[in-house]
């Protein structure tokens, strides 16, 4: 076996200068329902272009890997770990992230509900988890709570709040069933004030 | 991850020329292609950022289409390589007629990688051997020559099938032992035109070139999976085995499905049977499929084809309980497949 | 300016005094930050002309650094410097200037400090560059040549030059001497049980990764935002280490994303950062990578051996309890795992054995009840063992052994509710219609199994200050140096502030994770109720006792000629008890008086005399149900019942969360957590989220968490005793003993992972 070393690239390439860093390109993508362009070197990733150069910093990075979806936002309402695309791969779509939820003072359902069941500790894996809730139930494929469980195992939480964390998610999904069985006009509240 | 330079091709030939020539006459091509296709990035970037895979161009395939879901003329469905995982586990004809994949799909990953990550993307996850990983041990996949770390080191989650003396690690997809199952067929593109892959074809047992995962040459492009019309919707399953409860890699899994005939279902027409979790592939063994057929759907039949399967199984220092794991899996999955009560 | 904690008397505990707080569940008072994502970490100040520092680490687990070549790095426009041992600015020498108030006897560890690699993963150069993406890609170019020595980071061979270590960290005892002969007792023993057992390393893995951010003023001052358990500790640390006067470094810490202990030490990414910035004069970040998660302290791999004796009545008759840890080569870490073993149950014969071992490892760090969560478990699946050969009820097993004092030192407990956890737990989880016998409970493919166990942890308290200003408004903001890592700190001080002085919470105010604050001890095992809680009431107390004065003494005003003991203060109003309807609000006092503001500084210091008569702890009964799938070795754990004594709970909604979590932590250390060693690199290798596994949501399924009323007025003037351990440390031991009630398997080995199911 050889000696490990602290570098991968050996030999003949050390007295190569390396390629330089990558030019910016022009992106231009809707965060939070407004356009916004931004000028990102290619191996930026979406994370780090909302936390670093438009300090949007709820979304959160806790691997930088897709291992604890810290980092979930929705991409033209569907829910992915921002950590492992490109900003310039999502040139055009349109990015909602935690600070995107409320509607001025009013809170989404979801925040509500997880601040009323104390469904978080430290805070730091929650906007994610509430990003992630929220494209759960805009995905409509839960019905009990095990298939929230299943459905949410994509967001870790070391404190642990899980039970709460259901718990809230249960909460909205029935507030919203209890709204789709009322007044039609009523029933797609997802963004609205509290439930 | 190193200095890159992107593009986003508008059409499948355009992104065809941005890597063509980096394979000599079709072949698998090296562990370090110079250009490489980004999709859903789930796997690649992550690689990137680990340092593991340092490619000197993207080139961004995800808007080119090839995301349909459609019927094939012989009756079975061809899933778009650019189709992201939910979708397809999520559609309708997949879970009905398909349920084994569809599971397969569910089990994998979490609900926000599945949105992210391609059918095409799926087939080329790459291994999640902690040596592969960690730049700053030897591994013979990442750097050709400088071993294998896991033989003799940490190997909990390696190969006891098909693995050599210079590499044990596994292919880490579920999707892929369901579509291994179902003898789906790879579509692919390149400068020497179409050609279609057997799914069995497709990966690659490591031998002494642990760096190739696929036969798929580094200038051809999956356009599409084509299931064919058999897909064992009444007798079928997938069975994964983990650390943990979800959102883990399967320490065993297996799909099984199959045809059954005679009073009351009692005797197996036919046989698939494919594990994950145990070798560099997913791992089918017709030897043992065809032993099946004709047989009496009974724990016993269940319990001589598991045995069957691992009888060149190999244990390492900390994997061995894989061996006995595998074998009750599959009598599990089988039993569950064929709907035979399982005390 | 020491505070006498008795004025006015908060003895009545009632949560429906008037101008209660203290005992409401209510919602976070930061709740709508974190909910909003406007509650910002370290890594999350951003300011204008900010770099980025990327850390490369050490491939080899002992030897030296050959040569360094950075050239290929430096030379990529935009690198801005890479700093290694050899273009290092001048460190101090002296371990004194290295040693924070979470450091154990010997040489902290020193970043960069020289060629010396002691063990993988260390930190070997800092790259330093205008973007993140660029200092990571920076950092793989620097090649390294090592020279590699033989290391060791094996414990079982380490152990054979295990050696006793003395009193060599805060916060933990030496075994007492034994008592009796224990040996013997064993020998002698009616029926016994002698295991042994093995703890695996695990990391802390908070959510928030290691981060510190320091912001470069002008005037040459900084603001460091660090990820750390105690804004004092940072700044101390960073002054001592850089040769800076305190007035030029400011800690600014409001959020962290969970610790668990991991910010209990200065980590390596604060010196890269604040070297980095002095150097260069610039503002800096430095976070570090999922998998440097695994390159400093950790929860220590641990041998045990736990030996039971016992009449055939259960009366134990001996307990020996053996350890030897894991402790790096230059610091003495200690938790002393055995000696809750002789605290638990009375017994005449006890002998408790402590050692460390050397290994080329960073030096372990305190996580979640260091000592506890891996010691308790031993002793009560030997407990369990015990009972299951004696054909008597664990829970009986344990009742019989009950002590009302602690046999290590003979003292009294300050109070000890644990019959009640029993009790009312034992209802809950319907632990009386158990059948005892192993493998009795099958559902399906299923075997179900229950186990119980017991938990313990210190109740403690330290010093700790706070400040208090009243505006006319009555508004009130208190401040103390403490952090808040996710117990809830900022909305139980809110609540203990305004229970003082009968505010309604929206008018109170708390701030901490500040150094220009008072000061606050690190926040860790469970005393930050106790110490800074305690120092909150002391403060508020003293408006309080200020207000009475200036209210009674009005001479046309309603509450005239009372005494301070006569009045209630409830909703902004200081109320004659006597009758309700004389009353003064506080903007009444203060304006009638010419007060704009009321302002307080409080010290807070421990009932010394009293705590040295007792031993204070929390106690717990936990109950676990477990399914098994013995085919597959898999395990899921569906219900959970812990059942707490604590003393007084300010918050039952958030502390309840800290229990259930603390059980949580205990399911992955039962289960899940292992962090694995390639012993012939000396190198953790599973060390990222995808393969160290934590449970997820699907993990986890009911846990009812009861809090047993408990009275206790030896631990604090508030009565808490603070509930952040005590909720993993009985659940590891239930977990494994309800394997056993389902399998028949004993297994001691943690975590219970599925190979041990198969082989078992």
């Amino acid at each position: 076996m050889s000696q490990p070393t602290g570098s991968a690239s050996l030999g003949h390439a050390q007295q190569q200068p390396a390629p330089p860093p990558p030019d910016l390109v022009e992106v231009t993508l809707t965060i939070n329902g407004s356009p916004k362009t931004l000028h990102v070197a290619p191996w930026t990733s979406l994370l780090d272009a909302l936390r670093l150069q438009l300090d949007l910093t709820g979304t959160k990075k806790g691997c930088d890997h897709g291992q604890c979806g810290a980092c979930t936002v929705l991409v033209d309402g569907r829910r992915i770990n921002s950590c492992l695309t490109l900003a310039v791969m999502q040139e055009g779509r349109a990015v909602t992230t935690i600070e995107g939820l409320a509607r001025g003072d009013a809170l989404h359902p979801m925040q509500e509900a997880f601040v009323e069941h104390d469904a978080f500790q430290c805070g730091y894996c929650t906007p994610g988890q509430i990003c992630s809730a929220v494209g759960m139930l805009e995905e409509g494929r839960a019905t009990t709570d095990d298939d929230i469980r299943e459905l949410m195992s994509g967001n870790l939480c070391r404190c642990g709040a899980y039970p709460n964390i259901v718990a809230a998610i249960r909460q909205v999904m029935d507030a919203q069933a209890t709204d789709a069985k009322g007044t039609d006009a009523k029933a797609t509240n997802k963004a609205g004030g509290p439930s | 991850m190193r200095a890159f330079s992107y593009d986003r091709p508008d059409g499948v030939d355009a992104a065809l020329r941005a890597v063509a020539g980096q394979a000599e006459s079709g072949s698998p091509g090296s562990a370090q292609p110079p250009v490489k296709f980004v999709a859903g990035g789930t796997n690649l970037l992550d690689l990137m950022k680990a340092d593991v895979m340092r490619p000197d161009r993207l080139v961004d395939i995800s808007r080119l289409g090839l995301d349909g879901i459609e019927e094939t003329d012989g009756g079975g469905l061809r899933l778009g390589a650019l189709a992201r995982n939910a979708d397809t586990a999520y559609d309708e004809r997949v879970s009905t007629r398909y349920p084994m994949l569809s599971k397969a799909i569910l089990a994998g990953a979490s609900a926000q990688l599945r949105n992210m990550a391609t059918n095409g993307g799926n087939l080329l996850q790459r291994t999640r051997c902690y040596y592969f990983y960690d730049t700053g041990t030897p591994c013979n996949k990442r750097e050709p020559g400088t071993g294998c770390g896991a033989i003799g080191g940490v190997n909990r989650i390696h190969a006891i099938l098909g693995a050599s003396d210079q590499c044990i690690a596994v292919h880490p997809s579920d999707m892929c032992v369901a579509l291994a199952a179902l003898e789906a067929e790879v579509r692919v593109t390149g400068p020497r035109g179409e050609r279609v892959i057997p799914f069995a074809e497709f990966h690659r047992l490591p031998g002494d070139t642990p760096q190739i995962d696929s036969t798929l040459a580094a200038d051809e492009l999956i356009t599409a999976i084509d299931l064919p019309p058999q897909g064992f919707a009444a007798h079928s399953t997938y069975l994964k085995v983990r650390d943990r409860a979800s959102y883990a890699f399967a320490l065993v899994s297996v799909a099984a499905a199959l045809e059954l005939e005679g009073a009351n279902g009692a005797t197996i027409r036919s046989a698939r049977l494919a594990l994950g979790g145990v070798a560099h592939k997913p791992w089918r063994d017709r030897e043992v499929e065809a032993e099946l057929a004709g047989k009496p759907a009974s724990l016993e039949t269940f319990r001589d084809a598991a045995r069957l399967l691992l009888r060149e199984a190999k244990g390492r220092s900390h994997n061995a309980f894989k061996i006995g794991l595998a074998e009750r899996a599959i009598v599990r999955a089988l039993a569950e497949a064929a709907g035979v009560e399982h005390p | 300016m020491i505070a006498k904690p008795t004025i006015p008397d908060l003895l009545d505990q009632s949560p429906d005094r008037p101008g209660a707080q203290i005992g409401k569940p209510v919602s976070r008072v930061d709740g709508r930050l974190k909910v909003t994502g406007a509650a910002k970490y370290a890594a999350e100040f951003n300011t204008p002309g900010l770099v980025h520092g990327y850390i490369l680490s050490s491939a080899v687990a002992r030897g030296r650094i050959l040569r360094m070549d950075t050239a290929r790095a430096l030379a990529l426009p935009g690198v801005l410097q890479v700093f290694t041992h050899e273009n290092r600015p001048s460190l101090p020498w002296f371990d004194r200037r290295w040693k924070d108030d979470d450091a154990p006897k010997g040489s902290p560890f020193r970043p960069l400090y020289d060629a010396t690699i002691h063990h993988a993963l260390q930190p070997i150069a800092l790259v330093v560059a205008e973007s993140f993406e660029l200092a990571r890609y920076a950092a793989r170019l620097i090649h390294v040549e090592y020279e590699a020595d033989p290391h060791q980071t094996d414990l079982q061979a380490a152990s054979a030059a295990a050696f006793t270590p003395g009193k060599d960290k805060g916060g933990f005892e030496p075994p007492p001497k034994p008592r009796g002969d224990a040996d013997r007792a064993l020998a002698e023993a009616e029926v016994s049980v002698d295991l042994e057992f093995t703890q695996a390393v695990e990391h802390h893995n908070p959510m928030e990764m290691h981060a510190s951010t320091v912001v470069y003023h002008n005037d040459g001052t900084l603001t460091v935002h660090d990820k750390t358990q105690g804004p004092l500790n940072t700044q101390t640390y960073v002054c001592n280490v850089f040769g800076l006067p305190k007035e030029a470094v400011r800690v600014i810490s409001p959020f962290v994303g969970g610790a668990f202990g991991s910010g209990l030490r200065p980590q390596h990414q604060l010196f890269m950062a604040m070297l980095a910035a002095t150097t260069l004069k610039r503002s800096v970040r430095v976070e570090l990578s999922r998998p440097q998660m695994f390159s400093f302290g950790h929860r220590p791999e641990t041998l045990q051996r736990v030996a039971l004796g016992a009449r055939k009545d259960g009366t134990l008759t001996a307990i020996i309890h053996e350890a030897v840890q894991e402790t790096s080569q230059t610091e003495n870490y200690v938790e002393v795992v055995v000696n809750w073993s002789g605290q638990q149950y009375k017994c005449d014969n006890v002998r408790l054995d402590y050692k460390l071992a050397r290994m080329d490892t960073h030096t372990p760090l305190d996580q979640r009840a260091p000592g506890a969560a891996t010691g308790v478990p031993a002793l009560e699946i030997a407990m369990d063992e015990l009972a299951a050969r004696l054909g008597m009820d664990p829970l009986e097993l344990r009742l019989r052994n009950y002590t009302e004092i602690d046999p290590n030192t003979g003292k009294p407990f300050s109070s000890k509710e644990l019959r009640a956890c029993f009790r009312q737990g034992a209802e809950r989880f319907g632990w009386s219609r158990r059948n005892p016998v192993p493998r009795s409970m099958r559902q399906g493919r299923q075997l179900i199994g229950w186990g119980m166990a017991t938990g313990v942890w210190d109740a403690m308290q330290g010093q700790a200050s706070a400040r208090a200003r009243l505006g006319i408004d009555g508004t009130l903001t208190v401040g103390s140096a403490t952090a808040d890592i996710g117990p809830g700190t900022y909305t139980a001080m809110t609540q203990i502030a305004a229970d003082v002085l009968g505010l309604p919470l929206d008018k109170v105010s708390f701030q901490l994770g500040d150094s220009n604050l008072p000061m606050a001890p690190l926040q860790g095992g469970s005393w930050t109720v106790s110490s800074v809680g305690s120092a909150v009431k002391a403060v508020c107390d003293r408006l309080r006792e200020r207000l009475a004065k200036l209210a009674t003494g009005l001479n046309d005003g309603p509450l005239k000629g009372l005494k301070a003991g006569d009045l209630d203060f409830a909703g902004g109003f200081l109320v004659a008890r006597s009758d309700p309807s004389w009353r003064l609000s506080i903007t009444e006092v203060m304006r009638a008086n010419d007060l704009l503001v009321l302002e307080e500084e409080a010290l807070s210091v421990p009932y010394y005399k009293a705590q040295m008569q007792h031993k204070a702890g929390t106690h717990s009964a936990v109950f676990a149900e477990v399914r098994v799938d013995e085919d597959l070795g898999t395990v899921q754990v569906t219900r959970v019942v812990s059942a707490v004594a604590a003393g007084r709970i300010i918050n039952p909604k958030t502390a309840r969360s800290q229990v259930m979590g603390a059980v949580v932590w205990g399911l992955g250390m039962a289960l899940e957590e292992e962090t694995m060693t390639d012993q012939r690199l000396g190198r953790f290798m599973n060390h990222d989220f995808a393969e160290y596994h934590i449970p997820v949501n699907a993990d986890v399924h009911d846990i009812d968490v009861i809090f047993v009323e408990e009275h206790d007025e030896v631990v604090n003037p508030l009565g808490a005793k603070g509930v952040g351990e005590i909720g993993i440390v009985g659940v590891p031991a239930a977990i494994a003993n309800a394997i056993y009630h389902a399998t028949g398997k004993r297994i001691c080995d943690l975590p219970i992972t599925a190979d041990k199911i198969l082989e078992g």
